[in-house]
């Protein structure tokens, strides 16, 4: 094995670990390069406003002079957290509810079918901004409306997955020994239901920061004093008479490229995990 | 011989019935509990009011009531067709809304056919030369438009087609400054084709992609190849066989869409400053105007309810195992 392997130098499999791991650390480095920034380079200048891209401010300055690369590697670093906070809440919340809906007879997963129904009724957009709006906007509200918006996706996943395995025979024999219904969920059917979540999970990470990025961009959630990226683009639209290009261009390729990443990151492992497509 | 489709069309009208009364309470549950004060939000930074006044609006508006109370006066408006007056716009809501749902039908309807004629072409042509390098080139491009957000684009094409080349005008739905009677046809398309494109464009990747793979499955079923080994060529068995069975699933998606629709009207339209329902959500939202807000917040799930039905009903009129009741497990 490792002598074919080593012929044909590298493959695919390790192709796509590699394409996970870079875009991973290049994630990470955003988030903690943009958690150092110090303070001083957010402020104002005026001396210094309305400057297109040079060698000194890269992204060029907004009209109050502040320099536009590092408000767009703060915001995407707070863009980042929240949708990791947010994904991995609603994540969590879908799991719970996903294996209750399978698990605990009929009645409860009608409820909670009709609760997920009920959740795709509205459209996302209305829904955050209605849960924004309650919590009279902030970080918390923003957290939390991408996070019940995006629960009942991959409550749909783990609900399938797991009606697909309760009538499986190492379950059936868990109910003959007398094994509780918490015992079974967790030891017999959590294992076989965490690669699916795994990728619906990861694939929720672009939506979120997509979502939280369309609601601060709305005006909502985050003060408009907060170097967020949906902020910066809002900004940006008041500059495009002025012809100020540069203040909408660039931190949307950094939005993009940070959406897109995730996106690949979420392919590749979920090629990965499938055992079909895993060992190409 | 549709029995069965009316059968279940009037089970899913209930499950709607039901769910749209929910989205009633959890609407009006969430926006009463905010901590925007409609008082406060409706007087603005004038502060000239006295304390009498004040309690003359709060007794108007019946705040001093409790929730539940509020709920069911709001209610029983709703069921008599009262929807009370909107704040910001100083008009009854069911006008404004009424109004606006014609931009905004225009808007949405342009950019859903736009998206789904495209969508379903690019995904068959994809689908039928799979790895070739337009394939290879649609991939890289839904992945593109799957990533880059509505109103980036939006302000990217506002600023070049808009701003510097000055084509287009920079938003609105009709000329600044000119009477309702001398706007033309033209000029209402001219505020249209950017703000649609916007909304339009994002929706490709979904039902390209879908299109395509079904497409891929397709060409490797048995009745293509027994449709090549009656000596059918590539396109006339794409034709004859592929098309319709792509069609179904794609037309159900582009229904199924509908809520993704009205999300992304609320961008577009911030972005272009166009007078439709997506506008109006959010200045309503920002300015605290209630009456408004929980309005548009059921007009949206009745939409998008409306999308999913259609979707059903097609789906059981099309089908035909599924009009025959084969497939027992859905719904």
């Amino acid at each position: 094995m490792g002598n074919l392997t080593a012929n044909r130098g590298i493959n695919r499999r390790k192709k796509m670990m590699l394409v996970v791991g870079v875009s991973l650390l290049i994630l990470f480095a955003i988030m903690i390069i943009g958690n150092r920034i110090e303070p001083d380079s957010l402020v104002a200048n005026f001396s210094e406003k309305r400057q297109a891209p040079s060698a000194e401010h890269p992204f060029g300055t907004d009209t109050v002079g502040r320099d536009m690369l590092y408000r767009c590697l703060k915001g995407l670093s707070t863009s980042i957290q929240i949708g990791l906070i947010s994904s991995l809440l609603g994540a969590l919340l879908a799991l719970v509810l996903g294996l209750a809906a399978a698990l605990l007879g009929p009645k409860c997963d009608h409820v909670i079918t009709w609760f997920v129904d009920l959740c795709m009724s509205v459209p996302h957009m209305v829904l955050m901004l209605m849960i924004s709006f309650m919590l009279g906007g902030g970080t918390k509200g923003v957290a939390l409306s991408v996070a019940v918006t995006h629960w009942p996706g991959i409550t749909r996943i783990v609900r399938a997955e797991v009606l697909q395995l309760r009538n499986a025979q190492f379950v059936l024999v868990a109910e003959k020994l007398g094994q509780s219904k918490l015992r079974i969920a967790v030891r017999h059917i959590l294992p076989h239901v965490l690669p699916q979540f795994l990728v619906g999970l990861v694939l929720m990470f672009p939506h979120a920061i997509m979502h939280e990025a369309s609601i601060t961009f709305l005006g909502f959630g985050l003060s408009m004093d907060t170097p967020a990226i949906g902020v910066i683009l809002s900004e940006s639209m008041k500059n495009l008479p002025m012809g100020m290009w540069w203040t909408a261009l660039y931190p949307g390729i950094m939005l993009f490229g940070i959406v897109a990443m995730f996106h690949i990151i979420g392919k590749n492992i979920q090629a990965l995990l499938n055992p079909y497509t895993g060992n190409e | 011989m549709y029995k069965r489709v009316i059968r279940y069309a009037g089970r899913q009208s209930l499950r709607s019935l039901s769910l749209l009364l929910a989205v009633c309470v959890v609407s009006f549950m969430l926006i009463v509990s905010s901590p925007i004060d409609p008082v406060e939000a409706y007087l603005g930074p004038d502060k000239n009011v006295s304390e009498a006044q004040r309690q003359s609006i709060v007794e108007h508006w019946g705040l001093d009531k409790t929730p539940v109370e509020r709920f069911c006066i709001w209610f029983d408006n709703l069921l008599h067709g009262d929807l009370g007056e909107s704040i910001t716009y100083r008009q009854p809501v069911a006008r404004v809304i009424g109004e606006r749902f014609v931009a905004s039908l225009w808007l949405m309807m342009t950019a859903w056919v736009f998206s789904g004629v495209l969508g379903f072409l690019l995904g068959v042509l994809a689908g039928v030369y799979e790895d070739s390098w337009f394939d290879k080139i649609l991939k890289a491009f839904c992945l593109i438009l799957a990533s880059a957000p509505a109103f980036w684009i939006g302000i990217l094409l506002l600023s070049v087609f808009a701003v510097q080349l000055q084509w287009f005008p920079l938003g609105m739905s009709v000329p600044l400054g000119k009477l309702a009677a001398e706007v033309t046809f033209g000029d209402r398309i001219k505020h249209l084709i950017l703000p649609a494109f916007t909304l339009g464009i994002t929706g490709i990747s979904n039902i390209a992609m879908h299109t395509r793979e079904k497409m891929i499955a397709i060409r490797q079923s048995e009745y293509m190849l027994f449709a090549k080994a009656r000596g059918e060529t590539g396109w006339q068995a794409v034709w004859r066989h592929g098309l319709r069975n792509v069609a179904l699933p794609a037309i159900t998606i582009q229904f199924a869409s509908f809520s993704e629709l009205f999300g992304g009207s609320l961008l577009a339209e911030q972005v272009f400053s166009y007078p439709g329902l997506g506008n109006a959500t959010v200045s309503a939202a920002t300015k605290g105007d209630v009456p408004l807000l929980l309005a548009l917040a059921v007009c949206s799930a009745a939409f998008v309810f409306t999308g999913n039905m259609i979707a059903n009903l097609l789906y059981g009129v099309l089908d035909p195992r599924i009009r025959e009741g084969e497939v027992s497990n859905h719904g």
